[in-house]
């Protein structure tokens, strides 16, 4: 089991001691009874969450362009220095392996952060390359401060500068005197950062922020707010919405970036990279499969539980396990994840379907269950994402 | 003289917008008529102190129903709800007693005062929650008139009594006491902690002139226990902004489904020619004609100020006129430095509870007393939240805005001499009593608003100032808001309607007598 940075400010606040291990690092779930109180402060306040378990790889030399471009679906030469870009990754089936977020540093210096550890991907795939891949994952310690009053709290801490950083862009900074590196980019779909630091730092770092966070009700946040919040934001989590293709042993398993609606950042067109070929045939005959948000018809389900002489009941936690749907009594796809949006007054759930019950406004029905008898409750197919609030990406206010 | 409307709506409180909203979506030409410069009436956020936004009347929010919230889009619009942490009631002894949003937390804070109250609280609360189950439908329904039922009337009469059968006798026994007792004594037969029985009371005179111990007060505690039931939240919660933040989720509602709404228009006349209303007069000269008529505004407004004697039977002139009001909250708003600071509370997240200041039965009962005899009560009871300990919007970074509901305060209390003498004397006393227990109080105040019943009648309109259009008393009910014969939201002047909180199901953020109404409406074909 291993501690992040910040464990020794995390581990003080977590009153619950309701810890997960995600690769073997202990993550926070939720700090304190009742979580739904850290996802509003996502919504309406500000608060952090500890990522520094997530895998970093620092790619440069002269051939890392070359290499990243071989590798990933996005078109790399398109990401200036100071830009981030979202990024799949793909065998060469063109099954996705992982996801993650590729930050341009400086001419020929990159920074890649994926799910799953994929140090032996890169390497794989640089043989006689010029470029040096480096493990940074326990050498640089992260912390995603997130929602509407995120900005007002780093502006304070590290000036006026903050207000320029557009959406995805990424800037070395100063927080309180620490040299940082902040990206305008998050799992939450709201206002928010993500702020990059030494591990002798780390600890400095949060106190600070806590100690200017206080005028904004600042407040840490664990998993189980962030599951909601990105279930909101219609953002896929690996290993809940999709599998890597290197972790599954069945074909029927593994998806296509195109399948989970990820084709807007899957560059079919541009120099060779990994699973090219395979991804064009697929576009050409059309993915199997289409990725889109459900709607729970509340009405239908508070029918279902009338059944049972019960009131309707939603869960507040995030689920994960994933539920059939049917049209007509035949299944025609699964839901993969979904939660109660408290925001949105609504039960929402990510879902892979047949293309042709894709289309925004489809009645589909979807399994619940209820003392272990099965159900159908109606839904509808919805874009991705539910929640998206200006904040987002506009530069001016909450 | 201009455009012809569907339905023209007096005063943009939420009902009046809810009305709106739904007669727009189903395609009726609409306008809203208000006469202050602000949507929302008691629903409003105004910032009062530069930088602090005061939630100025209402405050907290359980009683929106998921069905409205659904129909009209409101997540979409700006709705933004957050659950509140529970309630904090300090004692006079320094000890204190506190709720959860969790029930086991609650339960295990009791067990603090009495092993037994915190055993027999579940089964308190789950015989609250069929009871509550068990009256719902009526909160959802247009009334029956039992004068003239009609066969729907008579229908809906037969399914209510089945439904509430089906409580079984022992519970329809609670049901007969809960509409009959009084909400002290309805407390006594279940718990022995003084101020557990005191802080549920406590919820049973909210906006009467009666006390803990009247009879008819445990009635009240059933009303607001159905949020808990129903309601979007299934708790009392908070809006971001403050209530005006649904009010404005609501006219963004309306709007998006084309209708006009426009502020700074006082309506002084409803036009009546040939018993029919036709359209309206505002106080600038303009008049405005359309199909129908919908006054949002309280009973007394709608039947003796908007429309002339006249037009209406003398038995319904006579029953308005003795449609009881009798405001008795008053409500102060502090724009804040710092956090109060209550000695007797442990757990620092109850400051983004309820602190409610009711230490015991007698606190209570004697701060009645006080308001029999036309004045304030020396010692209040107070419902304070403190909403930007969630929400930085409400004040600049580090300060605070305190909101503070207060009860009981009299519409006339002649004693203390004019409007101005009497308003600083009650916001004193308030402030005083609410530093015996959070004693920094005084050094923390930037700003203040102090509102008494006769302040909110001349802000909002509203019969001296009753917040919920009229006293949520059993004979002013259901078939009997406000009046036998004219609770189906029409009037005897044809075309002319009423949706305000004076109509069932009465007072609160609901937004139900305006959906309901609107479904009248557009049953009548209008
Ligand atoms: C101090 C206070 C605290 C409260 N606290 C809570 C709470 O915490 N939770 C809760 O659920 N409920 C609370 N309530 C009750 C709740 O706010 C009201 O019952 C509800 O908001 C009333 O809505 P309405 O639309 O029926 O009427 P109103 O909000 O009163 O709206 C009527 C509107 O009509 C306008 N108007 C009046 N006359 C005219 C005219 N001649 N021409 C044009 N416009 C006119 C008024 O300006 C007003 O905007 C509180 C009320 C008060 C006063």
């Amino acid at each position: 089991m291993k501690q992040t940075p910040f464990h020794p400010r995390t581990s003080e606040l977590c009153e619950l001691y309701n810890w997960s291990l995600w690769s073997n690092w202990l993550l926070v779930d939720m700090y304190a009874p009742d979580h739904t109180h850290e996802y509003f402060a996502v919504r309406t306040a500000c608060a952090v969450f500890d990522i520094s378990m997530i895998p970093k790889y620092h790619i440069h030399g002269p051939d890392a362009l070359g290499l990243l471009n071989r590798i990933v679906t996005q078109d790399v030469s398109r990401c200036a220095v100071g830009r981030v870009l979202y990024t799949p990754w793909c065998d060469d089936e063109g099954k996705i392996i992982d996801d993650g977020l590729l930050a341009h540093l400086d001419e020929g210096s990159f920074r890649l952060t994926t799910g799953d550890p994929m140090l032996y991907w890169l390497e794989d795939n640089a043989v006689r390359l010029d470029v040096s891949i480096d493990d940074v994952t326990e050498s640089l310690a992260g912390l995603a401060l997130q929602g509407p009053f995120s900005r007002d709290l780093l502006k304070q801490l590290s000036g006026e500068e903050i207000e320029k950083l557009a959406y995805f862009d990424i800037t070395k900074t100063k927080i309180a005197g620490i040299p940082v590196e902040v990206s305008r980019t998050g799992y939450t779909g709201d206002l928010g950062y993500e702020i990059w630091v030494q591990p002798q730092h780390a600890v400095q770092l949060w106190d600070m922020l806590f100690e200017a966070g206080e005028a904004y009700r600042l407040i840490p946040f664990g998993d189980f707010a962030l599951e909601m919040t990105r279930i909101e934001a219609g953002l896929l989590l690996t290993d809940v919405d999709f599998n890597s293709s290197m972790k599954v042993v069945h074909e029927f398993q593994k998806s296509s970036p195109l399948e989970l609606g990820l084709g807007w950042a899957v560059k079919l067109d541009k120099e060779f990279f990994v699973g090219q070929e395979a991804l064009k045939q697929e576009k050409a005959r059309g993915p199997a499969w289409a990725t889109v948000g459900l709607e729970v018809d509340l009405n239908s389900l508070e029918a279902i539980f009338a059944e049972f002489d019960m009131p309707l009941y939603l869960p507040p936690e995030a689920w994960s396990e994933a539920v059939p749907i049917y049209s007509h009594g035949e299944q025609i796809g699964k839901a993969t994840s979904g939660t109660w949006s408290p925001i949105l007054k609504k039960s929402i759930a990510i879902a892979r379907l047949k293309p042709q019950y894709a289309k925004p406004g489809t009645v589909v029905d979807m399994e619940v269950t209820i003392d272990a008898q099965r159900k159908q409750a109606k839904a509808t197919v919805v874009k991705l994402p539910f929640y998206d609030p200006p904040r987002k990406k506009s530069m001016g206010s909450h | 003289m201009t455009k012809n409307y569907d339905a023209i709506i007096i005063g943009g409180g939420h009902n009046g917008l809810t009305a709106a909203a739904y007669l727009a979506k189903a395609g009726r030409k609409v306008i809203v008529l208000e006469q202050r410069h602000v949507l929302g009436g008691a629903a409003v956020t105004e910032e009062i102190f530069p930088g602090f936004k005061y939630t100025v009347y209402s405050y907290v929010i359980s009683l929106l129903p998921p069905r409205i919230i659904r129909d009209l889009e409101l997540p979409k619009h700006g709705l933004h709800l957050m659950p509140l942490e529970g309630a904090f009631t300090p004692m006079e002894d320094g000890n204190y007693i506190a709720s959860y949003a969790d029930e086991d937390d609650t339960i295990d804070e009791i067990r603090r005062h009495s092993r037994r109250d915190a055993d027999i609280f579940p089964l308190y609360s789950n015989l609250m929650y069929d009871l509550a189950r068990a009256v719902r439908p009526i909160l959802t329904m247009v009334p029956p008139d039992l004068r003239r039922p009609g066969m729907d009337g008579l229908r809906t009469i037969r399914d209510l009594g089945k439904h509430v059968q089906t409580l079984g006798k022992e519970k329809f026994h609670w049901l007969t006491k809960i509409m009959t007792m009084s909400a002290h004594d309805f407390l006594r037969e279940w718990f022995e902690t003084d101020v557990l029985i005191a802080t549920q009371a406590s919820i049973g005179i909210v906006g009467t002139m009666l006390g803990p111990k009247s009879p008819g007060t445990a009635y009240v505690l059933l009303h607001y226990f159905l949020g808990e039931l129903d309601g979007a939240l299934s708790s009392w919660g908070w809006q971001r902004g403050g209530t005006g933040g649904v009010s404005e989720a609501i006219a963004s509602a309306a709007r998006s489904y084309g209708a006009e709404i426009r502020c700074n228009a006082p309506v002084v006349q409803v036009i009546v020619q040939n018993g029919q209303a036709v359209g309206v007069a505002l106080e600038n000269g303009d008049e405005i004609y359309g199909k129908t008529v919908v006054s949002a505004c309280d009973p007394k407004v709608t039947f003796r100020k908007l429309v002339d004697e006249k037009d209406l039977p003398s038995e319904l002139v006579q029953a308005i006129d003795n449609f009881k009001y009798r405001g008795s909250s008053g409500k102060v708003n502090l724009a804040l430095d710092g956090l109060p600071d209550f000695p007797a509370m442990k757990d620092k997240a109850l400051m983004r509870a309820m602190q409610e200041i009711c230490p015991s039965t007698d606190y209570l009962e004697q701060a009645y007393d006080d308001a029999k005899y036309d004045d304030f009560s020396k010692r209040p009871f107070m419902g304070c939240i403190i909403p930007s300990t969630v929400d930085p919007s409400m004040a600049p970074p580090g300060k605070h805005v305190m909101s503070i509901f207060v009860q009981y305060a009299c519409y006339d209390m002649p004693s203390h001499g004019d409007r101005d003498q009497q308003r600083d004397a009650f916001g004193n006393a308030v402030i005083d009593t609410l530093a015996e227990f959070a004693p920094n109080i005084k050094d923390l105040i930037l700003h203040k608003q102090v509102l008494t019943p006769w302040d909110i009648e001349q802000e909002l309109g509203i019969t001296e100032g009753n917040i919920s259009h009229g006293e949520l008393m059993l004979d002013q009910l259901f078939f009997m808001r406000p009046t036998p014969g004219w609770a189906k939201y029409r009037t005897p002047i044809r075309n002319y309607y009423q949706c305000g909180s004076g109509t069932h199901p009465g007072g609160g953020i609901t937004g139900t007598p305006g959906r309901l109404a609107a479904m009248e409406i557009i049953k009548d074909g209008k």
